[in-house]
């Protein structure tokens, strides 16, 4: 069934036991994103120690896809540094943006890890932006977080 | 067909739409349960458009000759069967629009310019509901946030219904517009629309309806919903996209000023300034959609050989059986009303803590085609504390059999999460 080539069963996994999930404090900058075509919502916060991502907090509603594209956002990003962690989000965008390309994913399978379960999302245009939710949140969140500590960013 | 009686043969009446012989991915076939987003259309709609391109295309009341004058008679004489199919009492009350969007904005439009009473300024009210789509919201924001009118709503009560225990205290005399939803496309609520027209008529307000729903359920007198403004549309009535219609009353159309401006909807053009034509041709500016109008009458045509009796009949008798199938599977909450009594065809549900996306994706892995999001109602959501759905839609071609296909459906998209509730 084709279903599960894009619900694997490693996003599954998060989706019932999310990462990481809950707002927490302290955090430098906080990002609220909203899907306008299901009304899925997330509100993300990010917490930098320098220049490295020391948490990433956050809560919302959504499909499984987007949740567990937190969690593992969560996992990815927490504890790296600012610009290995854009990377990262980088690297997810061209993972949703490769129509569900097996090489692409075996390309970024060393940067994204377990995220590339995700590949088979971007085969269904109507489910992409639930996944990349979170990433959005956190570019945005991120980048506040950085012109709050002074940083370049 | 089991479990329900109809006024036709429901299996002999799918044969007249192609696509629900279709099969989908994994040779599953189409179940499809979005009717209220949109419905399918009948090969007598399909056939009409072919034959209009085919044989009569030009364009309509500016052409002197012979497929000029066809197309206009086709087109015209499909303003006589709209007027006929929703009793109007003229045919000049029937204004062909893009759907009840264009509709409700050409009315919020117009009512910022119209002469009084009409026109709405500082200090009116326009009073709408909270389970409306955002098509009869918006446009009535953007009309009071510039013209320095206030916005008032109904609220809902638990049960998916208009609050009206205080409707003395929305409709006064300050109110200008009473606008609201005759069969809710979200909670599939069933409006009193007779009763608040009588009591906003009484302070000289006007009422609109957003008639989306009801018209292709329902037996429709315009006149008998006691509004001013009727709109509906054309493609949830087995008819093409791009075409609705707006009724209004003759003289109260006669009163309002254009919307948009352009070919066809005038009378005199100087450089200095223009004299319009009078109603409907004053609200159709530029090339109508000419085709999508001929076939919204052979969609007309098609119900009224059903029988719009008949076609209520089965709305109500598979809404109920799937009202009390898809209860009794564990976990689902019906937002709205749980029993056929004054209520449309479009069940939303919360399944369990699963998403609405999630439900869709896995009941499509199975052919099964239902709509899952806030359904352009986002404050209804809301006032249920919920951010989304998953809707079911019937018509007067769906079986007993797809509704059993839906509830087999929502045990497998359990089963694939591993969810128990």
């Amino acid at each position: 069934m084709q279903l599960t080539s894009m619900y694997q069963e490693i996003i599954l996994d998060h989706y019932r036991d999310p990462h990481g999930r809950g707002l927490r404090e302290p955090y430098g900058g906080e990002s609220h994103q909203v899907n306008p075509t299901c009304g899925d919502e997330v509100t993300l916060r990010v917490q930098l120690d320098d220049d490295v991502v020391r948490d990433v907090s956050y809560e919302g509603m959504g499909c499984s896809i987007s949740q567990a594209s937190q969690s593992i956002l969560h996992d990815l990003v927490v504890g790296q540094p600012l610009p290995r962690a854009r990377e990262i989000a980088a690297d997810f965008l061209t993972l949703m943006q490769s129509k569900g390309e097996p090489a692409v994913a075996e390309s970024l399978e060393d940067s994204l890890e377990d995220a590339v379960a995700f590949v088979g999302v971007g085969r269904y245009p109507a489910r992409i932006k639930c996944a990349l939710l979170g990433w959005m949140a956190f570019r945005d969140a991120s980048e506040q977080a950085a012109v709050a500590q002074g940083g370049t960013g | 067909m089991t479990g329900i009686v109809s006024g036709y043969d429901v299996e002999v009446l799918r044969k007249d739409f192609p696509i629900l012989e279709r099969r989908l991915a994994d040779d599953h076939p189409l179940v499809y349960l979005d009717s209220a987003n949109t419905s399918q259309k009948p090969r007598q709609v399909l056939d009409r458009l072919r034959e209009h391109y085919e044989q009569h295309n030009a364009n309509v009341a500016r052409a002197v000759h012979q497929l000029g004058e066809e197309a206009t008679a086709a087109f015209e004489g499909a303003r006589d069967t709209l007027a006929a199919f929703v009793k109007a009492p003229s045919r000049d009350e029937i204004i062909f629009t893009r759907g009840v969007t264009e509709g409700l904005n050409l009315v919020a439009n117009v009512l910022a310019w119209a002469e009084p009473p009409y026109r709405v300024g500082p200090g009116d009210e326009v009073l709408v509901t909270e389970m409306e789509h955002h098509s009869n919201i918006v446009p009535w924001q953007l009309l009071t946030q510039r013209t320095g009118a206030t916005l008032r709503w109904i609220g809902l009560t638990d049960e998916g219904r208009l609050d009206l225990s205080n409707l003395d205290e929305l409709i006064t005399e300050r109110t200008k517009v009473v606008s609201l939803v005759h069969v809710s496309n979200m909670l599939g609520t069933l409006n009193p629309v007779a009763d608040i027209a009588r009591r906003a008529h009484e302070v000289g307000a006007l009422v609109v309806l957003d008639a989306a729903q009801a018209v292709p359920q329902l037996p429709y007198d315009v006149t008998a919903t006691g509004a001013d403004i009727v709109g509906f549309t054309g493609h949830k009535m087995l008819g093409p996209t791009g075409i609705g219609v707006l009724w209004g009353r003759r003289d109260l159309l006669a009163a309002l000023p254009p919307f948009h401006g352009g070919g066809e909807m005038i009378e005199d053009v100087r450089m200095e300034r223009s004299t319009y034509a009078g109603p409907p041709h004053r609200f159709e500016a530029g090339t109508p959609p000419i085709a999508q109008a001929i076939g919204l009458a052979a969609a007309a045509d098609y119900l009224t050989a059903v029988g719009m009796d008949n076609v209520a009949a089965h709305e109500q008798a598979i809404t109920a059986y799937a009202l009390e199938r898809l209860q009794a599977v564990p976990g689902i909450r019906i937002l709205g009303p749980t029993t056929v009594e004054d209520r449309g065809g479009a069940i939303s549900f919360t399944y369990g803590t699963l998403h609405p996306h999630d439900i869709g994706q896995v009941l499509d892995s199975l052919g099964i085609a239902v709509r899952g999001g806030h359904h352009c109602a986002k404050p209804v959501h809301r006032r249920f504390g919920i951010g989304a759905s998953t809707r079911a839609s019937a018509y007067l071609y769906t079986t007993t059999a797809e509704i059993d296909a839906l509830a087999g459906g929502l045990e497998q998209v359990r089963r694939f999460f591993g969810v128990r509730f």
